[in-house]
């Protein structure tokens, strides 16, 4: 193929792939990648799966409000969901809230979303961070939105399978609440990753190179989803995609 | 009947201080002018809740302070970056904050609006969202066998505040598929709505119509208020004003910066 691709597109691309073939994937605030891989799995798949971006009125059923994602999680009827962190920790800990003593913190991020209640109710949630530094993959997050993991009698029929970064894939083992090098994108390398990663992790003794998205589905990205982006992520289709915002 | 109001100030006039004031998410419809009517009569101490989540309006609000409390998912401008107001006045100690989730915030106001005290929620155990909240409870589901389950209180406001596209002349309010507002209405003790425009006609005749309208008889007082969520957007009507928010973000990154805002777009220029 030899196309060249941004980050943005080979992380649409990884996310898509995990989405794997499933009924419905919800998005929520603030994930304009997580779109771009959920749209991307629906023009791939002809229409399916459902797709419900938060803030849109072309991609979403609901009718009955804010509240309809909620219900339709705790229900099951969710399937794929995308969390991010100020701070994530070796155990799929998750931080939107702040760094230091909650009372007095040093650094203050935007708040806990829905993360406290669909981390735990959305079978296949993907973890997202883009910045992938010792500043946000952290050996133990100071404040836990929603934790990665459950004691057995807690009610819990989701959690995180895995964690892309700008420069890697992590898979997610429930049952070890560990993170384990999937695999390491291209131009990026295993000794980049431990040194940028602030907790331990697992990797097989061969760490396999992410692969590179295809000139199909960078055509696909580029002359389909990116267009359908723009109601809701104007901003990041100008800056990624080059395509004009809507006129509000 | 609800009031139609002349003017904002006389619609917003139930809105005083140290009232626990409830306003929607940015794609809902929220009332930007009369918020600014609000920051420029001087409120002070409102609680303010946010169903679920804030951009601007909260921003503003506890910038040019007039909040107390804030209750809330989570503050920020989405693509425009953090809410520069909002950060600071959290590291600086100038608000009480209750952090929330968005289904906690829903469940509470369902609770207010089916008249129970507490409604139960999934998640939330083992987070810290949960152990910052000593008014939420964790319960052994009674139907269950060692099953934990939290409790959310019904969560009541004074008033609940928003912006749609129309009313007709007996305050019956059109919002369409934003069911949350109808939501904060039904839990509210006062609503008070700004609308796009006057509809002449009767929204709850036309079926179509009345499956999207709030009913008059949960409104307190309606004010028409053309381009009244602006900058931010409303749904099916207008989108966000892009190099608005961009300059926002610049100005209110420094207190003096967000002074200069206020001046040029808040106590300057008349509400429209």
């Amino acid at each position: 193929m030899g196309d060249t691709f941004r980050d943005e597109e080979l992380l649409a691309d990884v996310i898509c792939r995990l989405i794997g073939d499933v009924r419905h994937v919800a998005v929520g605030a603030q994930s304009p990648i997580p779109a771009t891989a959920a749209l991307l799995a629906q023009a791939r798949g002809g229409g399916s799966p459902y797709v419900s971006l938060l803030g849109s009125r072309a991609h979403t059923f609901f009718t009955d409000g804010a509240r309809e994602l909620f219900d339709c999680a705790g229900q099951g009827r969710v399937d794929v969901f995308f969390l991010s962190g100020g701070q994530i920790d070796s155990e799929g800990n998750i931080n939107l809230v702040s760094v230091g003593d909650y009372a007095h913190p040093k650094a203050r991020f935007p708040g806990s979303f829905g993360s406290a209640y669909l981390y735990y109710v959305v079978p296949k949630v993907i973890l997202f961070r883009t910045e992938h530094s010792r500043r946000t993959l952290v050996p133990k997050v100071d404040f836990v939105s929603a934790p990665g993991g459950s004691p057995g009698n807690v009610y819990r029929s989701g959690g995180p399978i895995g964690l892309v970064t700008n420069r890697c894939l992590f898979d997610f083992d429930r049952a070890r609440r560990r993170f384990r090098l999937a695999s390491v994108h291209p131009g990026h390398g295993v000794a980049e990753v431990i040194d940028n990663t602030g907790f331990d992790f697992d990797r097989p003794t061969h760490v396999p190179v992410t692969p590179a998205p295809s000139a199909e589905t960078l055509a696909l990205l580029r002359t389909t989803v990116a267009p359908m982006l723009a109601e809701v992520y104007p901003e990041f289709v100008k800056r990624v995609f080059n395509v004009p915002a809507p006129s509000p | 009947m609800p009031l139609i109001a002349q003017s904002l100030d006389e619609a917003l006039a139930p809105i005083a201080g140290g009232r626990l004031l409830a306003v929607p998410r940015e794609s809902s419809g929220v009332a930007m002018a009369a918020t600014r009517a609000l920051i420029r009569r001087g409120i002070k101490r409102l609680h303010l809740v946010t169903l679920p989540t804030s951009s601007l309006q909260a921003d503003l609000l506890i910038g040019a302070g007039c909040i107390e409390t804030l209750e809330t998912s989570a503050v920020s401008l989405g693509e425009f970056g953090p809410a520069p107001r909002f950060v600071a006045a959290i590291l600086s100690g100038a608000i009480k904050m209750r952090d929330a989730t968005c289904p906690a915030l829903h469940a509470q106001l369902q609770a207010a609006e089916k008249g129970v005290p507490f409604m139960p929620l999934r998640g939330l155990l083992g987070s810290d969202v949960l152990a910052h909240r000593p008014d939420w409870k964790t319960i052994d589901n009674p139907f269950g066998n060692n099953d934990p389950i939290v409790l959310l209180p019904a969560l009541t406001p004074d008033v609940a505040l928003f912006h749609a596209p129309m009313a007709d002349r007996a305050g019956n309010v059109f919002i369409g598929t934003q069911r949350e507002l109808v939501v904060m209405a039904h839990a509210a003790q006062r609503t008070i709505v700004t609308v796009e425009k006057i509809h002449d006609g009767d929204l709850l005749r036309d079926p179509r119509l009345a499956a999207g309208t709030l009913a008059g008889f949960y409104v307190e007082a309606i004010a028409v208020s053309p381009r009244g969520a602006w900058p931010l957007p409303l749904p099916d009507h207008y989108g966000i004003d892009a190099a608005h928010m961009a300059e926002y973000a610049r100005l209110a990154a420094t207190p003096e910066g967000f002074a200069q805002y206020l001046d040029r777009y808040v106590y300057e220029k008349r509400a429209a």
